[in-house]
């Protein structure tokens, strides 16, 4: 405990004027000078080759302010691994390009297909037979909300 | 010295509509907290003559008449999307002041002149692209005049594609416009000078340019004469930098219910606290005292009304959330009466100073202090990776019963991993 012996409002009127001493007999009350450790002993060998650990938000991430995750839902990218409940990555500032995966505005949701530009045409693509290609005609315009970089899953 | 202010378009709604595709086109307003009154319109909105700070229950009538969407205040997710757009904003200059969630100025200083409109558009494009929401771009020589150019640039009465810079315009041009806007649109001029300044007369920005500096002055203050200095082209607000850590932190909220019970009321103040202490430490900054304030709902008029605050001085100025809990507490203890019906409780953390400046005194305990430090490291960090709220204090509560009223909110898209955007 440090030299502070107890609060001014627990103490009596009489107290406060008083100057506390510690009882002669009593031990010693003990006031930190130092609360620092000491080393001892030898320094790790290790010390200087130490680079801090990897973080998946590095390797995936590489502008921060523009990604954003979604999630996947149903089967429609199965072909292209992306599997009901995976974590997308997505990130804002990238151009899209064909052959991109993208998250796509389709009538008022959030779509992830496979960008195609296809002799002119652009084609929003899913990997999976048994799902239907979103042709865009002239003057229908494709709205990309932003380019998957990847998709993240979790087993445990 | 120009400079430019960049204002998000309808803010809250930007947001909103981002993640909520559907809301497109569609008369959108968002809720202040406890659904109260509007806080941001989309354009729909705002041609449907309905006015900022309108209540809802006046409104809802016309919202049904036109399918207008109404949506609570997603603070997290406001929150998130403001900290990307001033990040990317932060990379366009030197110097920065945040002037709220919406809105900077950023000093343009050293910058070719004739290059700033452009400049300018790479600005909002940059914005637009990488966090999906539309800003404008008011370019000028002060703060006041950049905030009357955004004006400008917002409504498309000068510059062009959201920007304009006055920089631009030649005195003839100028003079135009400053004379077709009416002085209400200035930075600072509230309801009750715009009508002082009517019955004078003054009635557009060009007529208050010109009035008289000294007469200003002595009829109404020293701040509205600097207004017409920064209208004049001479800078008077200095840009206050970013990183200018803050000299006070309040926390506050009206309950979603009224509350009369201390225990309840316990449970709010500690929770405000939390928030403010854990806001302290974000600033690197230590709390010399706390004021705890109460007060019952003024526009219940048949309620018997009551409000008091308490200043608790700290002792060692402190930034342990423990600690601050205990004295709000006990603040809250000696102002408490019972038999009111309280609307609002609030939290102020005052003497703010940088942790690392502070004098060590005699009863100063270096152990207790780094226990302390690493108790709110943990807390921030666990806080920090499993969202606000996940490691509190016990005082706040579990039920917390004063909870606002967010009935229309959206998920929070970005801040919690069970509530993220879905594509099919």
């Amino acid at each position: 405990m440090p030299l502070s012996l107890c609060s001014k409002t627990s103490m009596t009127p009489l107290l406060q004027q008083a100057i506390l001493l510690p009882a002669i007999g009593k031990p010693p009350i003990l006031a930190p000078l130092f609360s620092h450790k000491v080393a001892a002993g030898f320094p790790s060998p290790a010390d200087d080759y130490i680079e801090g650990r990897l973080s998946l938000d590095e390797h995936l991430i590489s502008n921060k302010d523009a990604t954003f995750f979604v999630r996947a839902k149903g089967n429609s990218m199965v072909g292209a691994g992306i599997f009901d409940g995976d974590l997308l990555v997505v990130d804002k500032s990238l151009t899209p390009s064909s052959g991109d995966i993208v998250i796509a505005i389709v009538d008022g949701d959030l779509t992830v297909k496979r960008l195609i530009n296809r002799d002119g045409k652009v084609i929003l693509k899913p990997e999976n037979p048994r799902c239907q290609e979103i042709e865009f005609k002239e003057g229908q315009e494709l709205q990309v909300w932003g380019v998957v970089t990847s998709a993240v899953k979790k087993f445990v | 010295m120009p400079l430019a202010l960049i204002d998000c378009n309808n803010f809250y709604v930007s947001c909103e509509r981002m993640f909520n595709p559907r809301l497109e086109g569609v008369p959108v307003v968002v809720l202040s907290n406890n659904d109260g009154c509007a806080v941001a319109r989309s354009n729909e909105v705002k041609a449907l003559g309905i006015k900022m700070g309108e209540p809802w229950f006046k409104m809802e009538k016309i919202a049904r008449q036109h399918g207008i969407v109404a949506l609570s205040s997603n603070y997290s997710l406001y929150g998130d999307l403001s900290a990307r757009v001033m990040s990317i904003l932060s990379t366009f200059s030197p110097r920065q002041e945040i002037y709220s969630i919406d809105e900077c100025f950023l000093d343009l200083a050293g910058f070719d002149p004739k290059t700033l409109l452009a400049y300018g558009q790479t600005i909002r494009q940059a914005v637009k692209r990488n966090v999906g929401i539309p800003v404008c771009v008011g370019i000028a020589d002060t703060k006041t005049l950049a905030k009357l150019a955004n004006h400008c640039a917002k409504k498309g009465l000068a510059g062009r594609d959201g920007v304009c810079d006055f920089g631009q315009l030649d005195e003839q041009r100028r003079r135009t416009l400053f004379a077709s806007l009416p002085v209400g649109e200035i930075w600072g001029v509230g309801g009750r000078i715009t009508e002082k300044l009517l019955a004078m007369n003054i009635t557009t920005v060009e007529e208050l340019c010109n009035a008289n500096l000294e007469m200003i002055r002595s009829r109404f203050s020293i701040v509205l004469a600097r207004t017409v200095q920064e209208l004049n082209g001479t800078p008077c607000i200095e840009l206050e930098d970013a990183n200018t850590p803050r000299q006070q932190i309040m926390v506050s909220r009206s309950f979603g219910s009224t509350v009369t019970a201390l225990a309840d009321l316990s449970e709010s103040v500690a929770s405000f606290t939390t928030r403010a202490a854990e806001k302290l430490r974000q600033d690197g900054s230590v709390a010399a005292s706390l004021c705890v304030y109460v007060h019952t709902n003024p526009f219940k008029e048949d309620d018997p009304q009551y409000q008091r605050s308490l200043v608790v001085p700290l002792g060692l100025p402190t930034d342990d959330t423990s600690k601050l809990v205990h004295a709000a507490l006990t603040g809250l203890k000696v102002i408490y009466r019972s038999g009111y019906r309280y609307k609002k409780t609030g939290v102020l953390l005052m003497g703010l100073q940088a942790k690392d400046t502070i004098q060590a005194t005699l009863f100063d305990d270096p152990a207790e202090q780094a226990r302390s430090d690493n108790r709110m490291r943990v807390m921030d960090a666990i806080n920090r990776r499993m969202g606000q709220g996940s490691v509190t204090i016990a005082a706040s509560g579990v039920r917390q019963r004063w909870a606002m009223r967010r009935e229309r909110k959206s998920p929070n898209y970005t801040t919690e991993w069970s509530e993220l955007p879905v594509a099919g």
